[in-house]
Parts: structure tokens; C-alpha cells; sequence
């Protein structure tokens, strides 16, 4: 057993899941793969908004998995940093916009 | 891949391994590696078990469609991921006793398609009386694998697109990336705006235009330990960048894996990536690519004359498992005759889509 929490090996047993637990591993796996296919939105845009989500939620594997994919999917690394500015914006916009409650607040407690 | 190793690589990549004397310009060295580790622990499968389970084992030649013939290891450029090991140092050379006997296998051979490869092919002396010669012997599909810069490398060089045009040669050639950064890093600095200018010297004489028969097609492989995505989608992108940025028209795009042999095995375990590289080639393994690999329509002729079932083999010397194993002891019908040799490489071929030297396969 590896003495931390995150091994980067770990990411390709990710199928494994599924052993403990077939039908609902396989419908996950089903549906992830349903949803990365080309749609209205392209593989490509899909891969580059997994990469921002995969920061924002700051899962190492998803990190390596989305930053290989856009590499595979000749996606450059300029944009690979503007959609992880893009999650970046988002998630400091929802801290941020938290502090009008904060305005409100003070403003309702100050005299 | 860590930062400490990145101008060790970039500083040895400038010659190529057999000049550096590096362990890895061992052929038993690179297929000890390829055996070893992972599929000697019993954590991946080896290529022949995983062939196995489908009934592909041994492997065995479909009909011949393509000869393709190594003229040569010497090269212009000292590619990273290059599967040769060729560059400037190379003295490999194909002589014109060598192209006799080639010529006279090219005008009784059942094969449709003559791929000529290197190195740089130009940069064999007798490289133009050999295509004349060759032209002549009316094979369907002439192939000239072009790496582009040569064509900007010298003087004497800048006719080649008019050459190609006077013998219908059909041109094939390398360009990893629509960008100027991902080309120079894997190519070297200056080759992305070469090629660029090559391709528009080659678009001016007719190659490559949408309803043009003089056929320029570009090979991508990945810049680093990644497999190639989709080749449509990729085709896509390459064909509009290149065309706004620079106005330049190509036919098709194939994609290749890098294979895990010579200084892209040499890159991949100096930035710590072997391993994850071999697991993504066997997850990516893809049945339905094996009927249709290369190596089973495909013989490849070395610079001196041997015989191997593909370019790969050949440059991990695994010469071709039948009596006839020199193109001066040539005999198609017991050539054909013959299971293909394998190794853990092989699964570069049968990674997604699948990959061979014209592309995807599956």
C-alpha cells in the first residue's frame, strides 16, 4: 500500500472500479465515454472544458489524463492555460461575488 | 518530465546514439528493455499472447502491396523521437550494386507501392538514377518519404520538387505540428519554417492541390510520450491552419505512433515515461488493428541489402524468419511464406486506430 494518498499509477486502475461494482462502473464508464464523443460541442472543446473542470475540482488524475488528451488531440499549450484560466476565473468569481453577502451582512449589522 | 533532464537530451540529441556510443545503439540492449520490466513481471502481456487470444499467432503475410526500401541512414536533421537513429553521423549508405539487385526485384514484384525511406533518401549519391531507374519499371504508387527541409538543406537540392514531378514520384512527408514551437522541439530550431517554405515550393509546382494527381501527403507523429489522436480530426486541423496561416494545400494526414525503439525508447526512459508509455500502448490495443498491420503486406530492404518484415524490425535488426533473408536471394512466393518476428513494439501498431507507415489501419 503506497504511504500517500494520490499515486500517479493509481490512474490507470481507474477501470477497476468496476469490480466492486459491475453494472454501476459500467454505466458510468458507458456514460463517460457517451459524453466525451463528438457532438454539438467537439471531442476537442470537451477535452479543453474537462481540463478546466479537472483544475477546479483539483483532481491530479484528471489533470494528467485531460493535459495528455489535448497533447494527443494537438491542442496547444496556450490553450490549455486559457481554460484553466477559465475554471480558475469561475471558481475565484464564486468566491468573489460571495462578497456582496458579506456587504449585505455588514451593512445590515453596521448603524 | 523533470526539468534537470530536458537539456541533457536536448545537448545529446544533436548526434545521433551510435555516434554518442550510447548502450541503447545496442539492438539486444533495446530488446532487453522491450522484454524485460513490466511484461517480465507478468503486469502487461506480451505482444504474442495478446495476438494469441484472437488466433493471429503467429502472425503471417497477408498478399505483398509494398516494398519498401531503406536507402540509407544519413540524415539532414538528428530527430528526437527518431526511430533510425539517423542523422549527419550516419554513413549507412545504400551502394548502386545494392540498387541493382533493388531495381530488379522492383520489376518482378507483385507489390503495388515502392516506398523509399532513409534517412534523408536524397542524400544517397546514387538517389536520382535510382528513382529514374525505378520509375521506370511502372509501379502503381511511388513513394518518396521527404523529411521537407532537405529540399531547403543545399542548392543542389532545390530542384527536388520539379524531379518528383518529372518521374510522378508520390511524396510523403513528415510535419509534427501546424506550429512552430511542437515542430522545432522535436525536429530541431529552424525546420518548422524550412518545411513550411518546402511545402510551398511543392504546392508551386502542383503537388498537393485538391484535384492534382501529384500526391503530397504529411505524417504526424506525437512530440512526446503520447499516442496520436484522431487522424480525420487531426487531418481537419492541420488542413485549416495550414492553409490560413500559409496557404499551403496537402492530400491527407497520416497519423503514427512513435514506437518504443532506438532515441524515442532513449527519451521515453530518460523522462521517466517508459512505463506509463507501454501501458498506454497495450490499453489502446486494439484487435480489430492486427489483420491489417504492416508488416503483413509490407516488406522492408535495409541499406545493405537485408530483409525484414518492417522498418522497425529492421532497426532493431530482426531480420525476416525465412530462408531468403537478402535481397539478392529474393523469392517472393518463400518470402511469403514466413511468420512475422515480433517483440513488445509491435504494440505501437495496434494502439487505437492502429499505425503503419500510410496511416491508421483499423
Amino acid at each position: 500500500m503506497a504511504n500517500s494518498y494520490y499515486d500517479p499509477a493509481d490512474l490507470r486502475k481507474f477501470g477497476k472500479i468496476t469490480e466492486w461494482s459491475e453494472e454501476l462502473g459500467t454505466k458510468f464508464f458507458d456514460y463517460y465515454g457517451k459524453v466525451f464523443e463528438e457532438g454539438a460541442l467537439s471531442a476537442r472543446e470537451k477535452s479543453l472544458i474537462a481540463l478546466a473542470v479537472a483544475h477546479v475540482v483539483k483532481c491530479p488524475y484528471c489533470i494528467d489524463a485531460y493535459t495528455k488528451d489535448g497533447l494527443e488531440r494537438g491542442i496547444t499549450k496556450e490553450e490549455m492555460m486559457e481554460a484553466v484560466h477559465a475554471g480558475a476565473a469561475i471558481e475565484s468569481g464564486a468566491t468573489l461575488v460571495h462578497g456582496v453577502q458579506m456587504m449585505n451582512k455588514y451593512n445590515k449589522l453596521s448603524m | 518530465m523533470e526539468q534537470s533532464i530536458l537539456p541533457e537530451i536536448k545537448k545529446a540529441a544533436k548526434k545521433s546514439l551510435k555516434a554518442r556510443e550510447n548502450e541503447l545503439a545496442s539492438t539486444n540492449k533495446q530488446l532487453e528493455i522491450l522484454n524485460g520490466g513490466p511484461f517480465a513481471e507478468g503486469e502487461l502481456p506480451y505482444f504474442k499472447d495478446k495476438i494469441a487470444e484472437i488466433g493471429h499467432a503467429p502472425l503471417r503475410p497477408r498478399k505483398l502491396e509494398i516494398l519498401q526500401i531503406n536507402v540509407g541512414y544519413m540524415c539532414n536533421q538528428v530527430c528526437e523521437h527518431c526511430h533510425v537513429d539517423a542523422g549527419p553521423d550516419r554513413k549507412e549508405i545504400m551502394t548502386r550494386e545494392t540498387m541493382e539487385l533493388c531495381l530488379e526485384v522492383i520489376r518482378n514484384t507483385g507489390a503495388h507501392t515502392l516506398d523509399l525511406t532513409g534517412g534523408a533518401p536524397e542524400m544517397n549519391p546514387n538517389f536520382r538514377w535510382f528513382v529514374e531507374e525505378a520509375a521506370k519499371a511502372g509501379i502503381q504508387d511511388f513513394i518518396v518519404r521527404s523529411n521537407l527541409t532537405i529540399i531547403r538543406a543545399n542548392k543542389k537540392y532545390y530542384d527536388l520538387p520539379d524531379f518528383f514531378k518529372k518521374h510522378n514520384v508520390h511524396v510523403v512527408s513528415s510535419m509534427p505540428h501546424y506550429t512552430r514551437g511542437k515542430t522545432d522541439k522535436q525536429r530541431g530550431d529552424g525546420v518548422f519554417d524550412k518545411s513550411i517554405k518546402a511545402l510551398q515550393e511543392l504546392n508551386a509546382v502542383g503537388y498537393g492541390m485538391p484535384d492534382s494527381s501529384l500526391r503530397l501527403d504529411l505524417v504526424y507523429n506525437p512530440s512526446g510520450a503520447f499516442l496520436p489522436g484522431d487522424q480525420e480530426a487531426m487531418e481537419r486541423d492541420f488542413k485549416k491552419a495550414l492553409k490560413e496561416d500559409f496557404d499551403i494545400d496537402f492530400h491527407s494526414l497520416f497519423a503514427i505512433t512513435n514506437l518504443p525503439i532506438s532515441r524515442f525508447l532513449d527519451y521515453l526512459i530518460a523522462s521517466d515515461n517508459y512505463e506509463d508509455y507501454m501501458y498506454a500502448l497495450v490499453d489502446a490495443y486494439n484487435p480489430s488493428a492486427v489483420a491489417n498491420v504492416m508488416c503483413t503486406n509490407t516488406i522492408s530492404v535495409s541499406w545493405d541489402g537485408w530483409l525484414y518484415d518492417c522498418d522497425f524490425n529492421q532497426m532493431l535488426d530482426l531480420k525476416v524468419g525465412s530462408k531468403v533473408k537478402h535481397i539478392k536471394d529474393y523469392n517472393e512466393d518463400i518470402l511469403n511464406d514466413r511468420n512475422i518476428v515480433i517483440s513488445q513494439h509491435c504494440y505501437g501498431c495496434t494502439a487505437g486506430a492502429g499505425s503503419s507507415c500510410q496511416g491508421t489501419v483499423a
